[in-house]
């Protein structure tokens, strides 16, 4: 070993984004200093998008076991039981530092590397969603352009890779101005004796690469990950990898054929630092080693130095630990498909990680100092906004006069109106599995040759995070199980995208703090472990700042019987429309107090979790006994909000006769939790309130389903809106449409 | 009857069509792999929709190469029924076996949608379960569907009675306003001349288990059947 050495007085780790201390720990695990194909292995394996330095001690928080759990955290994906030895599994991944320098590649490559995780679970992926952020549309081209570019890259890669995707979210606030979010998530399918694990077990047991060539696309995409955006990342341009959904496609088909064979023990996709992690992962979870010639990796580009080939992060490759024998014939499956299948190395029962070049050791480390980044336990410290939001008081706006054009001005904000521009760019129908298509609370899709279906659903309140973030992540996570809820499924798990600012400042610190114990708390009170996750920390640029704290939830449930799939438009005339949960004089963090009065303030709605539990067991009762005639859960815009898409998806009118003692922007605006909104056919009305009385659920009838297309609310014998449903269905519908065609 | 399904590298509808005809129809099928030119005792193929090939230089223009395609085409032309559907409709005319192109729609986007068609013509091997001027909704989900053919052509086909599906609104008005694609006359699926070719870029086998909430494209599986049963008794 007589390379060049990374040498302390060039401080080339500081380069390679590793800090000091760092530095002196890995020197001291090596008992020598790295070269520098060793330093750019720690550099990589150390990165917080790697090594989750910072989160890591976090994660212990998570409830991540239950009946139903069949894998926690740890894998390429999470898995779950939906009976008759039958799993699903899921995760999301954040792909927004690629996304917000090349928008259309970056959110691409995000599905592409989604869909690999779950691939290498051994499952089919049956359906792909998305939850994305950005500054306010209107607000300047570039905005308009990263929304055009990064539902583009979404559609060309899942529509030719022929995954549905079927839901997710579209949010705006300026907080994404500068750094989108783009959380890209995948569900796959399979028998419970299909499941894959990333191990390397076996030693002479051969490590082999297959899919795309290795190119210097994406280059040290991990570390790139881990520091904030700033402008000279233009530089970073190298870093953001091309996708092939094409070759993604033919790789899903020939691995799931080669693992229909008894030839491979170990799978593993290549993500963030691709061969390198894949591999390290693999060994480390084998306790064993492995060796990797970097001569026999397919390349497409020439002269590539060994760390260049270890830490590319090119697109639509595999790494397969094959049995020591089965080569060929894995390679052939490959052949059929017209991809290869090439040794790359073998695994070793030393425990080292050993680099070679054309046969001659270029790098050799310690797995487990690898797979060991440190950690940083930080003191966070409240942010000094919090005082100033807290001390907000419903006095301090009035209520409008026209509370009419309130409700219109709502239902084409950019949160709340239609996202039809977006999904329809998407197939979300490729595969015949989709029972209930975006545009509603959660998609439904049917397991074939089963009379039970899978709910699925993306989820996220930045605002209401940055505003609490404690009770803001616990929201989350009930909205996204309210989604499910309401559509007929019963929640299982969920997958946590963690979308920080820089975790090194103290306010940044306490909202990662408080959310992973909010979103725990939740969990834990509707059963929903944590089976997987992401994070992503350092959005942040110089000239906006860090992006709101956004815990992103992805969840999944069980449909047990598709006689139960139900959606939130009204179905029929003379229908009751029912009212669950407390409407309380609360409007902090509202979308109203948002996009009426330009105020983002206030606290979140108070959220009883057992109140939300019952609730919930509740509906889901409701559904299984076929009462319901519709449900939706009351969110951003509250109860007019609410009712008003009942209205215009069903194309059906409301009349509504209540009878509170609050505000009457706070009645029709406000986001009080725990609410829901359901229609019943009046001969099983009383069946419906005898049941939610039964369970201690708060449920008061509010008015019929009419067909004379109005949208008519009265309290207390106050007309408070009265609009004809054309009026608000063109605000819901045209919303979206109009923003991007502002011009500027 | 048999029922070959062409399984090209990319042709992500394969699997649809393939449970189109087996679960829906309940009729034998299999796949008819690109690679093989003996394509064995089928009776009715179906060209999927999906990206063949990636769609790389245009879509259809790669895939329509391929050696197994070659062997459709001398299916073909002794009589046996062809459909392509979506991309498969795109490998047809890149193929010369129906006239005219596809180009890209005229929003510049991909569009995924469940579109109303008005059956023009129901006097063809696929299309006899529909009355003519029936509404069926059939899913579209492309980005390359705006029909395009010279105008003798679009001429001759419509004296013919070629068209046999276009886009409507639900109540069968044609306008551009109910065109989603730009294809000239709202075509949205054609036959050929010899009435045994049919390309349209709808997706009839996504409406046609009623699980999924649409049943009406299953017509078209159903007319193939019935025809292929007259003609085999």
């Amino acid at each position: 070993m007589t390379e060049k050495k990374a040498g302390m007085e060039e401080k080339l780790w500081r380069k390679a984004g590793l800090t000091d201390s760092e530095y002196a720990l890995l020197t001291k695990h090596m008992g020598r200093e790295p070269n520098v194909v060793e330093l750019a292995l720690y550099a990589q394996m150390w990165s917080e998008h790697c090594g989750y330095t910072h989160t890591r001690p976090l994660f212990k928080h998570f409830p991540t076991t239950g009946p139903r759990i069949v894998q926690g955290p740890g894998e390429n994906a999470g898995i779950v039981d939906i009976d008759d030895d039958e799993v699903l599994t899921f995760k999301l991944e954040s792909h927004n530092h690629p996304s917000a320098i090349a928008p259309f590649q970056g959110a691409a490559t995000g599905v592409g590397g989604i869909i690999r995780d779950i691939l290498a679970m051994g499952a089919y992926p049956i359906a792909s969603l998305n939850s994305l952020h950005f500054g306010h549309p209107g607000d300047r081209g570039h905005t308009r352009w990263l929304i055009s570019e990064v539902v583009h890259g979404i559609g060309e890669y899942g529509n030719c890779v022929g995954v549905p995707t079927v839901g997710g979210e579209l949010r705006f606030a300026d907080a994404y101005k500068g750094n989108p979010l783009v959380n890209a998530m995948c569900v796959g399918y399979m028998k419970k004796s299909e499941i894959k694990k990333a191990i390397a077990t076996g030693v002479g047991n051969s490590l082999m690469i297959v899919g795309n060539l290795t190119g210097r696309d994406g280059m040290g995409g991990a570390s790139f990950a881990s520091k904030d955006l700033e402008e000279e990342n233009d530089d970073d341009r190298g870093a953001i990898q091309v996708g092939d959904p094409f070759m993604e496609k033919l790789l899903i088909e020939a691995c799931l054929e080669v693992f229909q064979e008894d030839y491979v023990v170990g799978v593993q996709d290549m993500g963030a630092a691709g061969i390198l992690s894949s591999s390290v992962e693999t060994a480390s979870k084998a306790g064993n080693g492995v060796e990797i010639d970097v001569a026999l990796v397919p390349k497409r580009e020439e002269a590539m130095r060994p760390e260049e080939v270890m830490i590319s992060e090119s697109q639509e490759r595999m790494l397969l630990i094959v049995k020591k024998g089965m080569e060929e014939k894995v390679n052939k499956i490959f052949h059929k498909w017209d991809l290869h299948a090439v040794v790359i190395g073998h695994v070793t029962d030393d425990g080292m990680y050993r680099v070679l070049e054309d046969g001659k050791t270029v790098g050799e480390v310690p797995v487990w100092s690898l797979m060991d980044a440190p950690t940083y336990e930080l003191v966070g410290e409240a942010p000094a906004h919090l005082q100033r939001t807290q001390s907000f008081k419903n006095s301090d706006v009035d209520v409008p006069d026209d509370l009419n054009q309130v409700l219109i001005k709502l239902l084409g904000s950019p949160d709340i109106c239609s996202k039809e521009w977006v999904y329809r760019q998407y197939d979300h129908r490729v595969q015949m599995n989709t029972v209930v298509k975006p545009g509603s609370d959660a998609s439904i899709l049917r397991i074939k040759g089963r009379d039970k279906g899978v709910g699925v659903t993306m989820d996220s309140n930045g605002r209401y995070c940055y505003l609490n973030p404690r009770t803001g992540s616990q929201s989350v996570v009930v909205e996204a199980a309210r989604n499910l809820v309401v559509s007929g499924a019963e929640p299982i798990a969920i997958t946590d995208g963690l979308n920080f600012g820089n975790p090194e400042t103290p306010d940044v610190y306490y909202q990662l703090e408080q959310a992973i114990m909010g979103l725990s708390e939740a969990c834990r009170a509707l059963n929903t472990p944590v089976i997987g996750g992401n994070a992503s920390l350092y959005n942040q640029t110089p000239e906006f700042g860090a992006i709101y704290p956004t815990p992103i939830v992805g969840m999944v449930g069980l449909v047990k019987s598709l006689d139960h799939t139900t959606t939130m438009e009204f179905k029929a005339e003379g229908d009751h429309i029912i009212l669950l949960g407390t409407t309380r004089e609360e409007l902090g963090a509202s979308e109203y107090l948002d996009q009426i009065h330009g105020m983002v303030m206030g606290d979140v709605p108070e959220l009883d979790l057992e109140e939300e539990a019952q609730t919930q067991a509740f509906i889901l009762k409701a559904i299984r006994a076929g009462l319901l005639s519709s449900a939706h859960d009351l969110g951003d815009g509250g109860l007019a909000v609410a009712i008003a898409e009942s209205c215009i998806k069903g194309e059906l009118g409301a009349h509504i006769e209540l009878d509170a003692n609050i505000r009457a922007d706070a009645l029709l605006f406000g986001e009080s939790q725990s609410r829901f909104l359901l229609s019943v056919t009046p001969d099983k009305a009383d069946q419906l309130m005898d049941m939610a009385a039964e369970m201690g659920v708060e449920a008061a009838t509010i008015g019929k389903v009419s067909t004379d297309k109005k949208l008519s609310i009265k309290n207390n014998e106050t007309q408070l809106i009265d609009r004809d449903l054309a009026l608000c269905a063109d605000a819901f519908n045209t919303g979206f449409d109009k923003m991007m065609k502002t011009d500027g | 009857m048999n029922w070959g399904v062409l399984l090209l590298p990319g042709s992500n509808c394969a699997e649809d069509c393939f449970h189109a005809v087996d679960q829906v129809l309940g009729q034998p099928v299999r796949y008819l792999w690109h690679k093989d030119t003996d394509l064995g005792d089928v009776d009715a193929i179906i060209i999927p929709g999906g990206f063949s090939y990636g769609d790389h230089l245009r879509p259809g223009a790669i895939a329509h190469l391929s050696p197994a395609m070659t062997s459709v085409k001398a299916f073909a032309e002794k009589g046996g029924l062809v459909i392509g559907i979506c991309n498969g409709f795109q490998i047809l005319t890149e193929s010369r076996m129906l006239p005219g192109a596809l180009l890209q729609n005229k929003g510049l986007k991909f569009l995924c949608q469940d579109q109303t068609l008005r059956v023009e013509n129901n006097s063809t091997a696929f299309t006899s379960e529909y009355e003519a001027g029936d509404v069926i909704i059939c899913p579209i989900a492309h980005n390359e569907g705006n029909y395009y053919a010279k105008a003798e052509t679009i001429e001759e086909m419509e004296a013919n009675g070629q068209v046999l599906f276009r886009y409507s609104s639900p109540d069968g008005e044609v306008s551009d306003a109910t065109n989603p694609n730009g294809s000239i006359n709202n075509i949205a699926g054609i036959i050929n001349r010899n009435g045994n070719v049919v390309g349209m870029m709808p997706h009839p086998e996504r409406s046609a288990d009623s699980v999924l909430g649409l049943s009406a494209g299953k017509g078209v599986f159903v007319s193939m059947l019935k025809h292929l049963e007259a003609v085999n008794s």
